[in-house]
């Protein structure tokens, strides 16, 4: 179970508007985020992986505490190990798809698995900069996937994935977190997105 | 008359492409100091620059700041307040030459300190800027993965500045090259000890021995020309300028 209650500041074009979220997630859930463009989405998630700072607030895993701006607790994000597929993928443009996967995991039999699901067995020696827009957001979600995260943050995860693909990925994904029994919130700018996955939602 | 001048011509030439006549000690010392200094500075420079990549604080831009001022001041200028400080009679150099014996002021030892104050710019500018042009999520995912700043850096942020840093070394390892009036001020212009090639043509130019001096400044031009144009070529053509 993961429980969180924030309060952070956000830049808005005039003056400022304060994103303020209490919510609890149980194991193994699946919630969807949802909101217009520039309501903290991205911030939220980030907020949860220890990527950025609240101005108040307390996130609890289980009994540990994540964050708590009342007693100065901060875990850092490494410790805290959330899986994070990013909006702009952030792959590293010096690493082959198989390089990713073995940056985040020494476990051979996993990475097989990981690239079978994401259909990149054929392009393990391939840098980014030679994937299409579909298959560099596949290996943003394997990569995130490689660490077993009992927490998995996704922000805008299927947005270049066509229909298909995108739902065999969320299948073989389905069948993975339910093997973790992974925690997963995905952001999305779209609320009709990924009717029938999610079990919970929030509207920012 | 003519035939007298053609002689000479002759000889002088004969001489400066066999460089017959020439004493390439400073030339020698010119690459050691360059080489040596380059290496400190890229020690010294990636951490350096990727702390004053990260945030700003009234610490980074007072230290920025100073960083940068060999840029603009006249090299003489910081040459004067380094004599000043590694001079034995007070200060700074004369706790060194007290505790450790260790004579800065004509020394050549005292030219790598000046060159790598002098050249630091030249090593921190581009990595800085490379590291700030690399989007902040290639660090975070590496974060949410579970690896440490110093994995992260070496891993990820290192590899993709690769260009920036070889564009930094060698642009620091020409500008120790050129040197002229800080190693002047500190190191004298001592034969085999701190006369460097930029000193020994001024000297030749002041003996009017310009044989000499254009001999010493064809090898710096060229050795010069070749690392720039090195620069573009290893990086595959993908290189900016490294002025811009």
């Amino acid at each position: 179970m993961i429980s969180v209650d924030i309060e952070k500041k956000l830049k808005a074009y005039k003056g400022q508007q304060v994103l303020k979220i209490a919510a609890q997630f149980p194991a193994g859930s699946i919630t969807k985020i949802y909101g217009p463009s520039g309501s903290g989405k991205t911030t939220f998630l980030k907020i949860i992986a220890g990527l950025i700072k609240p101005e108040k607030g307390k996130i609890a895993y289980d009994d540990v505490i994540w964050l708590d701006t009342a007693d100065k607790i901060l875990l850092s994000p490494q410790k805290r190990k959330t899986g994070f597929v990013f909006q702009n993928y952030a792959l590293f443009p010096n690493m082959t798809v198989q390089q990713h996967l073995e940056y985040a995991t020494d476990d051979q039999q996993w990475i097989k698995r990981l690239l079978i699901l994401g259909q990149l067995e054929t392009f393990t020696e391939h840098k980014p900069e030679y994937l299409s827009g579909g298959q560099q957001q596949r290996l943003a979600i394997l990569r995130a996937m490689a660490i077993k995260p009992k927490l998995l943050l996704m922000d805008e995860p299927f947005s270049a994935l066509d229909p298909k693909m995108k739902a065999e990925i969320i299948a073989g994904l389905k069948s993975l977190w339910n093997e973790l029994d992974t925690t997963t919130l995905i952001v999305s700018h779209n609320p009709q997105e990924l009717e029938g996955l999610t079990e919970l939602e929030i509207r920012l | 008359m003519i035939s007298f001048t053609l002689h000479t011509f002759s000889t002088v030439s004969q001489k400066l492409f066999t460089f017959e006549f020439m004493d390439l000690t400073p030339i020698w010392l010119t690459l050691k100091l360059a080489s040596i200094t380059a290496l400190i500075l890229l020690l010294i420079g990636l951490p350096l620059a990727y702390w004053l990549s990260k945030g700003r604080s009234i610490a980074k831009i007072i230290l920025e700041a100073i960083i940068t001022m060999p840029l603009v001041l006249p090299p003489s200028v910081l040459g004067f307040y380094l004599l000043l400080a590694f001079s034995p009679q007070h200060g700074v150099g004369k706790w060194l030459q007290q505790v450790f014996n260790v004579q800065l002021v004509f020394s050549f030892q005292g030219l790598i300190l000046a060159s790598v104050i002098y050249s630091m710019p030249f090593m921190i500018g581009p990595i800085k800027s490379a590291l700030q042009q690399l989007p902040v999520s290639l660090s975070q995912a590496s974060y949410t993965l579970g690896k440490t700043e110093r994995q992260t850096f070496i891993h990820v942020l290192l590899p993709n500045i690769r260009a920036s840093v070889l564009t930094a070394v060698i642009l620091t390892f020409a500008h120790t090259l050129g040197e002229f009036g800080v190693v002047l001020m500190i190191g004298g212009n001592i034969p085999g000890i701190t006369r460097v090639a930029s000193i020994a043509v001024y000297d030749s130019v002041e003996n009017q021995d310009y044989s000499a001096a254009n001999a010493y400044s064809l090898i710096l031009f060229s050795i010069t020309f070749v690392m720039v144009i090195s620069v573009f070529v290893f990086n595959k053509y993908k290189a900016k300028s490294p002025l811009e």
